[in-house]
């Protein structure tokens, strides 16, 4: 087990790594910042002065080994436009987006896990018909269209939620969100469904595909047969063993979530660093974007290192073979 | 003499597929006494497992058990809604299954799946019936049964599991136990004991046992009676004395012929040539006849079930013992 | 039944024959199929359906501008579904989007099948080291999310066309090579006693004449799939405005322009460019979900 998360580890330190030179030499080929900054009447000692005071008068390799040197001491550099250090400007966004995620998981599991179980439970049923090509349809619908279209409906049309931006936060046990107020709900519910969209249409899949296939296996009928009522042989026994497969999807999906967010960030204003990504990449805010990708590669490299640590917790099977071993 | 622990009367269960109906058991009809080993033997596909499900109302579509009735304590399980079925099973009616790796949950602790046997039926506090499992676990020869009580499956070999599949069967000290090939999958000497240990058991306990095996042997060495079946028929029944040392059927006596030990050394075994054909396109008349030496034009009408004395019984129009009137 | 067993019986169909029947025995997936055609006839005749050029500047009228849908124009055609803030006829202007969009998911898809293939081939040809370096690439890649690494490409290459047909060949090839691999290795072990037992059968051969007729069901398969992802992650992209530019409006970037009059009530600028651009991909999935069972050699009888 210690062997497998030392090499995982380093294995993610190598992918970092790269990762970042591909992401800081790639970012400093585009266009020159500085012209953005600049004014064009400005003359070329005041660019120069720009320039220094930016630290882009250095050669690439040195800006580069600079910002690797900084980087460990959790400096990423200053953002162009807010004059802030990048990191600070992210880590004060991340909260927004985190938040976020995790309530399009949760309505994920919520909405998809027990629709995706009565579909596989009942695969002939007229409702398990409509579920499945309910989640077609939820692969096939452009996520930001979706979003533009709930706009639409409930907000403009109907005017029950806001269109835009994030609401009030309160402070519950050390946790500031935006979960905790009436306002912060009304801002969240369709960012947070037009985000789950996917995740729902996805669970449904897994959890249809995987109830149908241990309906099937014969230790259900041997539960049957021991007389346990059929809540109990689904609620426990197929239960336990299609949460292991959806519990690594979801984990799993928590990086790509956090990434797809970009999208929902941008059509609902939501003040996340999605929005604050795309936002730099336009504005050539170079520190920012660089500071977000190796941010995010980071994040995505726990997350899958957690998920396999989480699996193996879950799985008896794994749990107990990897603890001999 | 006190009534039969079971009494199956012209049995028909059929599957209604896309293909065709499948009349798996088409008018099957035998008896289990108490303290009796009943053996149902017949090629892969008779229709034997079929048989068992129905007993337990394990039936799932696109199967259904479309008439005969099936008597037990007084009353008809075909004809028995669910919820009295559930208490039935696993209480008074208990079965064992042929694939040991395959009965019990993967991920659930022995003591849950056996714990749950008994709180399923009693009102028991959780340490009453652990400390039943205990003792069955026991009961069935598994050494140190505290410890194993928290192992998972997989932390037992094919043997040890199959016998926790039958500890789980006699927790409820059920009045008949359905027997569905439990010691196909296992080796030789593991077989002999448990069969040694069911036989026991069934006088000891006065429990009924129906015994589902392809193998003659097993049937020989173990049962009082048994039933030979043919593509969803029961061909002949009677003693296994009578049966197996005069078989009036034609495919009986090919069984036995196929049965190594009954051979002399050196003599090739005589297997009966042909397969089974199938379910969907069953000769008119006998089913064995595309198979049977003895065939002739007569066998191409319905053979009536024909008495041989004492209990015995066989459906053939020209059998190989003269037929008691 | 063998395929050989196949063509001489004379009762049964040829493969070809029968996986078109095969096919066509969902009526769901022959709609989808049908529905695709007419995207795909759409597309390819903008010019002659549009009632206007929409990107000729002269034929746009600013006072024709957020009409309607079924408002007659100043010119005499009818907005069918509309004009934008240019006076742009939405139809035109769809049309014109999907052969943007279907043309980037066409080249993208090209050029990640023939990179994926090549890596896939070469990685299961020569196993070894070039196997599990490939292979690696692949795992790693494939556990980030599409957008991140369009994202990660467009934030180092820019906006632009080629840019973006770029990014996406990147983010799909592994599926490709994946696949290709995959196939490729089951094949490698039956192939190479029959290239021992003749040695005359060149590599060439084997890769062309052995490995590539396998590899053709699963990869069909996953360039459906992969088309329908690259023009909607294309949209996406486009609609962030990171993805194509301005000059070549596919539908993403119609339904961003919709986006600040959907708040004012006017629809249409947005709606219509996202049902064109969902039909599309669903009528590619349906397809695709067909010919994934009608290609699994699992499924079949
Ligand atoms: N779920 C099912 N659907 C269709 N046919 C079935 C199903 N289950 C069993 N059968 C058919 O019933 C027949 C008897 O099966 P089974 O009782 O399992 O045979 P045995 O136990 O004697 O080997 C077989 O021909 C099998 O194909
Ligand atoms: S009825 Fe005829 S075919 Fe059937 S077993 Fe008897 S002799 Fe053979
Ligand atoms: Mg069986």
């Amino acid at each position: 087990m210690t062997v497998f998360v030392i090499r995982r580890l380093m294995q993610s330190g190598l992918v970092l790594f790269v990762m970042s030179l591909i992401v800081f030499f790639g970012v400093y080929a585009i266009g020159d910042p500085i012209e953005i900054f600049i004014s064009p009447e400005a003359d070329q000692i005041e660019r120069e002065r720009a320039k220094a005071a930016l630290g882009l008068d250095r050669p690439v390799w040195a800006q580069y080994f600079a910002f690797l040197g900084a980087a460990f001491q959790g400096d990423l550099g200053r953002s162009f436009v807010f004059n802030m250090p990048a990191i600070t400007l992210i880590l004060q966004r991340m909260p927004a987006t985190l938040e976020l995620a995790v309530s399009a998981l949760l309505l994920g599991i919520v909405v998809g896990l027990p629709l995706g179980m009565y579909a596989g439970y009942r695969p002939n049923s007229a409702g398990a018909k409509a579920i499945l090509a309910g989640s077609i349809l939820g692969f096939s619908l452009p996520t930001f269209w979706v979003g533009l279209m709930l706009i639409m409906v409930f907000a403009v049309n109907l005017g029950w939620l806001p269109s835009t931006g994030r609401g009030q936060t309160a402070t519950y046990l050390g946790i500031t969100s935006s979960l905790f107020t009436v306002d912060g709900l009304r801002h969240l519910a369709m960012p947070a469904l037009n985000l789950a969209l996917f995740k729902i249409s996805l669970i449904i899949r897994l959890a249809r595909a995987g109830m149908r296939e241990n309906m099937l296996m014969d230790y259900v009928r041997f539960a049957r047969a021991k007389g346990l009522p059929m809540r109990r042989v689904v609620f426990v026994h197929v239960f336990k063993n299609i949460l292991i497969p959806i519990v690594t999807v979801i984990g799993l999906e928590l990086g790509s979530t956090i990434a797809f967010a970009v999208v929902t960030e941008s059509i609902f204003a939501w003040p996340g660093m999605g929005k604050l990504i795309i936002d730099s990449i336009q504005r050539l805010d170079r520190p920012v974007i660089v500071a977000y990708l190796c941010i995010i590669v980071f994040m995505f490299i726990v997350i899958n290192l957690v998920v396999d640590i989480l699996y193996s917790v879950l799985d008896p099977r794994v749990r107990l073979s990897e603890a001999k071993g | 003499m006190t009534a039969p622990t079971l009494v199956v009367e012209e049995l028909r269960t059929w599957f209604h597929t896309r293909a065709g109906v499948v009349k798996a058991v088409d008018g099957v009809s035998f008896s289990v006494d108490r303290g009796r080993v009943m053996g149902l033997v017949g090629e892969s596909g008779s229709g034997k497992s079929v048989t068992g499900f129905s007993i337990m109302g394990l039936v799932d579509p696109p199967g259904r058990i479309v008439s005969g009735r099936i008597l037990f304590g007084g009353r008809d399980i075909a004809a028995m809604p669910e919820d009295e079925l559930r208490h039935l099973r696993g209480r008074r009616i208990a079965m064992i299954f042929q694939d040991p790796m395959m009965t019990l949950n993967p991920v659930l602790r022995i003591d849950t799946q056996m714990i749950e046997a008994i709180r399923a039926h009693e009102d028991v506090s959780r340490d009453e019936a652990r400390r039943r499992a205990r003792d069955a676990l026991g009961q069935v020869g598994i050494p140190s049964p505290d410890e194993r009580l928290a192992a998972y499956p997989h932390q037992f070999s094919g043997g040890m599991r199959q016998r926790v599949a039958i500890a789980i069967a006699l927790l409820n000290r059920a009045e008949l136990i359905v027997a569905d090939e439990p010691t196909t999958a296992l080796d030789v000497t593991i077989q002999g004991q448990i069969l040694f240990e069911m036989q026991r058991l069934a006088r000891q306990t006065g429990t009924a046992l129906l015994w589902i095996t392809h193998d003659l042997s097993v049937v020989a060495s173990l049962a009082d009676e048994v039933c030979v079946m043919y593509a969803g028929r029961i061909v002949e029944r009677g003693t296994v004395d009578d049966v197996l040392d005069r078989p009036a059927h034609p495919y009986t006596a090919g069984l036995i012929g196929s049965v190594p030990s009954r051979n002399l050394r050196g003599q090739p075994l005589q297997q009966i040539p042909g397969v089974m054909p199938s379910m969907l396109s069953l000769p008119a008349g006998c089913a064995f006849r595309t198979r049977c030496a003895r065939a002739d034009e007569a066998c191409a009408s319905e053979p009536a079930e024909r008495g041989f004395g004492a209990g015995r019984v066989a459906r053939c129009v020209h059998p190989l013992v003269e037929p008691v009137p | 039944m063998s395929m050989a067993q196949a063509t001489r019986d004379p009762g049964v169909q040829t493969p070809l024959r029968r996986f078109v029947a095969d096919f066509a025995e969902s009526r769901v997936a022959m709609a989808g199929l049908a529905v695709f055609a007419l995207v795909l006839g759409a597309a390819l005749l903008a010019p002659l359906l549009s009632p206007q050029n929409p990107y000729d500047l002269n034929q746009l009228d600013i006072m024709d501008g957020r009409q309607p849908p079924m408002t007659k124009s100043l010119e005499g055609f009818v907005f069918w579904l509309g004009s934008d803030d240019q006076g742009r006829d939405m139809l035109s202007a769809i049309f014109y989007g999907l052969r943007t969009s279907l043309g980037v998911g066409a080249m993208s898809a090209v050029g990640a099948l023939a990179i994926g293939m090549a890596a896939g081939l070469l990685a299961a040809y020569f196993g070894g080291r070039v196997e599990s370096v490939v292979m690696r690439v692949v795992d790693i890649q494939l556990s980030f999310p599409s957008i991140l690494v369009a994202l990660i490409l467009l934030a180092v290459l820019g906006q632009g066309t080629w840019k973006i047909i770029l990014a996406l060949i990147c983010v799909q090839w592994a599926y490709y090579a994946r696949t290709v691999r995959g196939t490729a290795l089951v094949e490698r072990r039956k192939e190479y006693i029959e290239a021992a037992r003749c040695l005359a059968l060149g590599h060439r051969r084997i890769v062309f004449r052995h490995l590539l007729p396998n590899c053709l069901p699963p990869l069909i398969v996953v360039v459906t799939v992969q088309v329908a992802h690259a023009i909607a992650l294309e949209a996406t992209l486009s609609f962030l405005g990171i993805g194509l530019p301005i000059t070549e409006p596919s539908l993403g970037l119609l339904i961003a322009n919709g986006f600040e009059y959907l708040l004012s009530g006017k629809y249409w600028i947005s709606f219509f460019p996202g049902v064109a651009l969902l039909v599309t991909i669903v009528s590619i999935n349906l397809v695709g979900d067909q010919l994934r069972d009608v290609l699994n050699p699992r499924l079949q009888k």
